[in-house]
């Protein structure tokens, strides 16, 4: 946890939560594991607004509590878990996505989902029913059976699973347990279980939701809320109470990681090749674990066999593009074997390393220009480099190669490496080299990338909270035109309105709108790197 | 590092280690030592690439924005109560749409966290269009405040009846009103909930007790 991550998680706590749940999170993010007691003393907020708050992270799974160090008699310790509240930046893009994969109906499954951290499936296919209805003609309904297919398919592809069952604590656990009870009860399972073993994970329940959208009318409230006390009723006989579901993030971050390598292949070969390449890993998605190097060997008779209808491209050709993505250095593509007409393997890997290289190489360019990146390539490629020779192989004049490397020497992105000649390591005898570590370097960005993100917001906080006075004017002016129009003005009575707000004001706030517009989107781009970077280091982590 | 910087009370110019190692030629021109703080913003040699911008970034540009603006309306949005350094009033306790404290605005399932944070549920103000997950716990105190309500009635009926001086005028106006209330399903709920001394149906704003106690001169009308 370091301090820009911290700061970081702060902000996103704030502003989706607010400023109570930011810093009870913040306070044991920096903390680490601690009881309520400890929380509300520390943090001097009242008890009951640290219970509440404790109940928001944990709902949203941004918290895990569990018996504390002392064993079970001791008080529940929290514990916040950092990648988690850091996740809250990509939501935009999980939701797109699920947009994208499974329409309308899953896109608002999703998002439901990911605002109510967990919910049940009964619970939320009612509430996306109804919101679908709500924006649908007068006189059409959803059906609940399709938000259940949709529903249906998201947890089939992984994308959504059960949330992992809570550990008992304290007396249930010691009696359950078989053990002789003069032994000290060790916590069963000192980590938190994780969605993953439950073996029942991606399991639907069997419920029957029958039933159709409400739609909210006004005018219809005694018959509306009859129907809902019948739709509630109707819920709570669901027989699915317990069972929660809740967004599998790293199903999504394997889908953006297999995109982000398609279209990787897609901008340096051709469109056929890429599309080769989804179908490698199409085949392999259920067979690839999260952190394998490589998805398993697949015969280039069975890509053949499965690439799609309109991509029909002949044998040899088929054999031709194999080789060729074989061949291309980024090493995307691997040959395991003969057997099959050939044994294929993508490198997930070594892509995703070609992918964060290619991050921080394109970093250095737009950052110091592109004789810099040339050198900082250069030092990439040649590991250990002396000053003279980078003024050779990179084919730059003496001073000015001197000047950039001392300018990246100073923004941390190259490191000096010193090699004695002798065993009392005398400077006039000592080899000095300039080197490029990636694995480093690319935390550094990391780090960089999640200060950009926090100062982007703090920016766009600091801009909203200029203009408040006239963001508030502007949102009651909008509320009485709203209502005005509601019941049936005159158009002079709108234009007198709306003039209440003058021309430059209308300008400022154009312009305001503008720049948080623009803050919001770059924090969207921003975290594409992170991903990228953090899908890079997490790879080399597990070995 | 590898002492780049000046060695200290050395006197100007020496290093520990040779400098021609690391490139500087003899006499060169080396960049100024600079003494203070980088300015704030300094001024950028290459400028940033522009953002990507495109049908994809707005869709995702929207909803961001909007799950923000949907946050902070859901009950998950803590919000902390705020004491009114005002002079107490009297409808305060009558119409409290602040969030307290002590209550939690939705109903977590209580089996999945520690049984030291559960803290009383708040029941959502009854609204007329909203089709929120009420707890079941909800029918039961209603329906309790109306038989109360009924009880005290009742009692209050048969303590006016004790007294002489009431006219049976006022007693049937009262069980009109009473009836009213009954029927009125959308009153606010709150007002019932918190323990009043009076009876909101006790308290009428005066209109109709002019009218029909005309005769009735004996008792004081206030």
């Amino acid at each position: 946890m370091t301090a820009q991550e911290v700061r970081l998680c702060g902000l996103l706590l704030q502003e989706h939560f607010g400023e109570v749940v930011e810093r009870i999170g913040t306070h044991l993010l920096r903390g680490g594991a601690q009881n309520l007691r400890t929380i509300a003393n520390e943090t001097n907020t009242p008890l009951d607004l640290v219970k509440k708050s404790l109940c928001v992270l944990v709902q949203h799974g941004a918290c895990e509590f569990g018996s504390g160090r002392r064993g079970p008699g001791s008080p529940v310790e929290y514990r916040a878990n950092c990648e988690r509240v850091l996740r809250v930046l990509r939501y935009p893009r999980y939701i797109y996505t699920a947009k994208t994969l499974y329409g309308d109906t899953g896109e608002l499954i999703v998002e439901e989902v990911l605002q109510r951290g967990h919910m049940t499936m009964s619970n939320t296919v009612k509430t996306v029913a109804d919101r679908l209805t709500h924006n649908m003609e007068e006189g059409r309904s959803m059906e609940y059976s399709e938000v259940v297919s949709a529903f249906s398919k998201l947890v089939e592809t992984h994308f959504l699973q059960r949330c992992p069952p809570v550990a008992e604590m304290g007396t249930a656990a010691s009696s359950t347990t078989p053990a002789t009870p003069s032994t000290p009860a060790a916590p069963a399972s000192t980590a938190p279980p994780t969605a993953e073993s439950n073996p029942d994970c991606y399991k639907l329940p069997h419920v029957t939701l029958i039933g159709r959208g409400k739609r909210r009318r006004s005018s219809d409230d005694s018959e509306e809320q009859r129907g809902g006390k019948k739709a509630k009723m109707e819920v709570e006989s669901c027989g699915d109470e317990g069972i929660y579901w809740q967004v599998n993030f790293e199903r999504f971050h394997q889908h953006f990681r297999d995109q982000a390598v398609i279209s990787a292949v897609a901008s340096k070969l051709d469109q056929t090749s890429s599309e080769i390449v989804r179908t490698m890993l199409r085949m392999s998605e259920v067979t690839t674990t999260q952190t394998a190097a490589y998805t398993q060997p697949l015969s280039a008779n069975e890509i053949f066999r499965s690439l799609p209808p309109n991509y029909s491209i002949s044998r040899p050709i088929l054999d031709q593009y194999l080789s060729l993505l074989v061949d291309d250095p980024m090493e995307f593509v691997g040959k395991s074997g003969d057997s099959g007409g050939g044994m294929y393997v993508v490198n997930l890997q070594r892509a995703l390393a070609n992918l964060a290289r290619a991050t921080l190489e394109s970093v250095v360019q737009e950052r110091f220009g592109s004789r810099s990146a040339r050198i900082f390539r250069l030092l990439l490629r040649k590991r250990h480099l002396e000053q003279k020779q980078v003024e050779d192989f990179a084919m730059i004049p003496a001073k000015e190669a001197k000047d950039m490397l001392y300018t990246l020497l100073s923004e941390n992105l190259v490191q000096l490496q010193e090699i004695p000649k002798t065993p009392d390591h005398a400077p006039s005898r000592t080899f000095y080299l300039y080197t490029v570590n990636q694995l480093p370097t690319a935390r550094l960005l990391l780090q960089h990338c999640y200060k950009t993100v926090a100062n982007l917001i703090e920016r766009r906080l600091f801009e909203t909270k200029e203009n408040k006075r006239l963001l508030e004017k502007s949102q009651r002016i909008e509320a009485i035109l709203a209502s005005l129009q509601a019941s049936g003005a005159e158009p002079e009575q709108l234009t007198e309105v709306e003039e209440m707000i003058t021309a430059p004001e209308r300008q400022q706030l154009e312009a305001l709108r503008h720049h948080i517009n623009k803050l919001d989107s770059t924090e969207n781009q921003v975290d594409e790197t992170v991903f990228l970077l953090e899908s890079y280091i997490f790879s080399t982590k597990t070995k | 590092m590898a002492g780049l910087g000046r060695g200290r009370g050395r006197g100007k110019g020496y290093m520990s280690f040779s400098i021609e190692a690391v490139g500087i030629g003899k006499g060169e021109n080396l960049p100024p030592s600079i003494l203070q703080p980088t300015p704030l913003f300094p001024p950028m040699e290459h400028k940033p690439v522009p953002l990507v911008m495109g049908e994809e970034a707005e869709y995702m540009l929207a909803l961001k924005q909007e799950f923000r603006g949907n946050m902070k309306t859901l009950p998950f949005y803590v919000r902390q109560a705020v004491s009114k350094k005002d002079v107490e009033r009297y409808s305060d306790k009558y119409q409290n749409s602040e969030p307290s404290d002590n209550t939690i605005e939705w109903n977590p399932d209580w089996k999945r966290l520690p049984k030291e944070l559960r803290i009383r549920v708040k029941k959502p103000l009854k609204e007329n269009t909203s089709l929120s997950v009420d707890t079941p716990v909800d029918p039961k105190p209603s329906k309790k405040t109306r038989v109360d309500k009924e009880e005290i009635i009742h009692k209050l009926e048969t303590l006016e009846k004790k007294e002489e001086e009431v006219t049976s005028d006022e007693g049937e106006k009262k069980k009109q009103e009473e009836e009213q209330q009954d029927g009125e399903e959308e009153y606010d709920e709150e007002e019932f909930e918190e323990e009043t001394d009076y009876i909101m149906s006790y308290f009428d704003n005066g209109e109709e007790f002019g009218g029909d106690s005309d005769d009735n001169m004996d008792e004081a009308i206030y």
